[in-house]
């Protein structure tokens, strides 16, 4: 069944939409993750003008991460605090994401960047994660404990100034590490059409040292506003925001979402980081191909301004 | 009388057309609607266009030598044409040539093929054909080399896309005076006024040409989006927003799993 999008201007399959919709919810429920980066890179693949692709992306992330804010709301693993002051450095970088966004979009370099940018940093998340799960599986069968974090340990971070207290997250950080790493996230949600997720959670674990078990909560919390706030840029300054595009995934994504989590407490955590860390290797992988191998069109058509 | 002779050749040679025969063809077409509507299950669509001569010679009809040719052309816009090479082992657009005036959408329909029509002069006289209309570079200073060039890869993209087509045996006579076309609207095809032209052709030579106004627009609830989302963006922005927390909300509600 086709269906035409009145901001895409383009007929796609209804199906399909929500079948890619289903099984990155699902994805993104076996594994706590937005979604947004496995979203945005197929609707490429399905002839979806980038652009749109990266503002619709941002669109359906907030569904995602609201549905799964509220039940870590209800389980009380959410930083309020936290949440707001990574939100506040969040503003600043989407705001300077959706600039530079416009600046590539009219120098038509946006597609590159765009293609550049998910293959360094789902090639480097990716690795980085598979790099740490193996390590923790092999542990794990050789019979020692996992290495735990160590409470008492200290890095650079721990000596920046302006320190606020974290009750929630039982933690006592300088807030510029915090503000800036929100800005990080914004940025890159703004040009990528992610929610950040994939590294806002090993970032708040591994260098802001929050306990596990309350990152994703507040990593999803903050993914609303910082989405929130790009898809309403996006949408004021690009018009690239399809709301029907976006509904199609949302549906098959929420759907998909609850029977992911449902399958995730079936695996070990390790498990799960692993397999997460193949299929973040793989899309990064596939882009990089694009990238190097001659594409059939040398050329390609754009209206000036605009994508 | 001799002399007289000459300057009867010399009148026929001139006016072939109108000196062979006394007949005045002129040819006119109409559109069942002056506006067609996308809808949400738009996946392209056929245009039936039909149309008449007019003081039509009967003899030349039998014979077959009317021709016609109706052309649906889009919207004029500007394009810009980017071109990728290789940096560093990378793809990236480098080059790009902006064009004026572009028209979005070219749909062609004919009775017969283009070469046993007329001669290809005559359709670069007419601007005739995709490949005969002419792409107005914004900068005109530019190596002409280069504009070719990409000229080339204009009409070739275009017509890849579908946006550029040609129905060649698309215009059929159903009686001596009566013709129907089929064009074809791409599934983008662009909202717009577009502009439905007939050209006749009578023994090969060109006799007149006639023209009607189409408007393509989405129907009313992608147009009222669309319209939104162009000049409401924040609120626009704001609707997306609230549609995805209710999609979220609900979603848990209904496929909760824990």
């Amino acid at each position: 069944m086709g269906i035409y999008l009145p901001i895409a201007e383009i007929s796609v399959n209804v199906f399909v939409l929500l079948a890619m919709g289903a099984v990155v919810g699902f994805l993104s429920g076996l594994f706590g993750v937005g979604g947004g980066f496995l979203i945005t890179p197929l609707l490429i693949f399905y002839n979806i003008p980038p652009a749109i692709a990266v503002a619709t992306g941002a669109n359906q992330v907030i569904a995602s991460s609201f549905s799964g804010a509220l039940s870590h709301m209800k389980r009380g693993t959410l930083d309020f605090k936290l949440g707001f002051v990574l939100l506040a450095g969040g503003i600043v970088g989407s705001t300077a994401g959706v600039y530079v966004f416009s600046v590539l979009r009219s120098l038509g370099q946006l597609d590159l960047f765009i293609s550049l940018l998910y293959v360094a940093l789902l090639g480097s998340v990716g690795g980085l994660m598979l790099v740490e799960s193996v390590n923790a599986l092999r542990a794990t069968r050789s019979g020692a404990a996992p290495a735990l974090k160590k409470s008492g340990q200290h890095n650079w971070i721990h000596r920046l100034p302006l320190k606020v207290r974290f009750r929630t997250s039982k933690l006592f950080v300088s807030v510029i590490p915090v503000v800036a790493l929100g800005a990080a996230i914004g940025f890159l949600s703004s040009i990528m059409g992610v929610g950040g997720g994939f590294i806002m959670v090993p970032a708040l674990i591994y260098l802001l040292r929050v306990p596990t078990n309350v990152v994703v909560g507040t990593s999803l919390f903050q993914i609303i506003f910082t989405s929130g706030y790009t898809t309403l840029i996006h949408a004021s300054t690009n018009y690239t925001v399809d709301i029907m595009l976006a509904l199609l995934l949302m549906i098959g994504g929420v759907a998909g979402a609850q029977y992911g989590a449902k399958a995730g407490q079936k695996l070990r955590g390790e498990q799960l980081r692993a397999l997460l860390a193949l299929l973040v290797l793989a899309v990064a992988l596939r882009l990089a191909v694009d990238l190097f191998i001659t594409p059939p069109n040398l050329y390609s058509l754009a209206s000036p301004g605009l994508s | 009388m001799a002399r007289i002779w000459v300057l009867i050749a010399a009148f026929l040679a001139s006016f072939p057309a109108s000196a062979q025969s006394p007949h005045q063809e002129s040819i006119q077409i109409g559109l069942s609607t002056d506006s067609v509507a996308i809808t949400a299950g738009f996946a392209g669509a056929d245009l039936t266009i039909f149309g008449s001569l007019e003081d039509a010679d009967p003899q030349v009809s039998r014979q077959g030598r009317y021709d016609v040719i109706v052309v649906l052309e889009g919207p004029a816009r500007p394009v810009v044409v980017r071109r990728k090479d290789r940096v560093l082992g990378v793809w990236m657009n480098l080059e790009s040539e902006q064009f004026e005036n572009v028209p979005v959408s070219y749909s062609l329909a004919t009775t017969r093929a283009f070469q046993d029509i007329t001669d290809p002069n005559n359709y670069k006289q007419l601007s005739l054909g995709a490949n005969n209309i002419y792409m107005q570079p914004a900068d005109r200073s530019q190596n002409p080399f280069t504009l070719a060039e990409f000229t080339k890869a204009l009409r070739e993209r275009k017509t890849a896309i579908g946006l550029y087509s040609e129905n060649v045996g698309g215009v059929r006579f159903l009686s001596q005076n009566l013709f129907r076309a089929t064009v074809r609207l791409a599934p983008d095809v662009p909202v717009g006024t577009h502009k439905a032209r007939a050209f006749l052709f009578k023994n090969g030579i060109f006799v007149k040409e006639s023209s009607a106004q189409l408007e393509i627009r989405k129907s009313g609830f992608e147009q009222a989006v669309f319209r939104l989302a162009h000049n409401h963006g924040f609120v626009y922005g704001l609707m997306s927003i609230g549609l995805a927390m209710v999609t979220g909300w609900l979603g848990r509600i209904i496929f909760r799993k824990d």
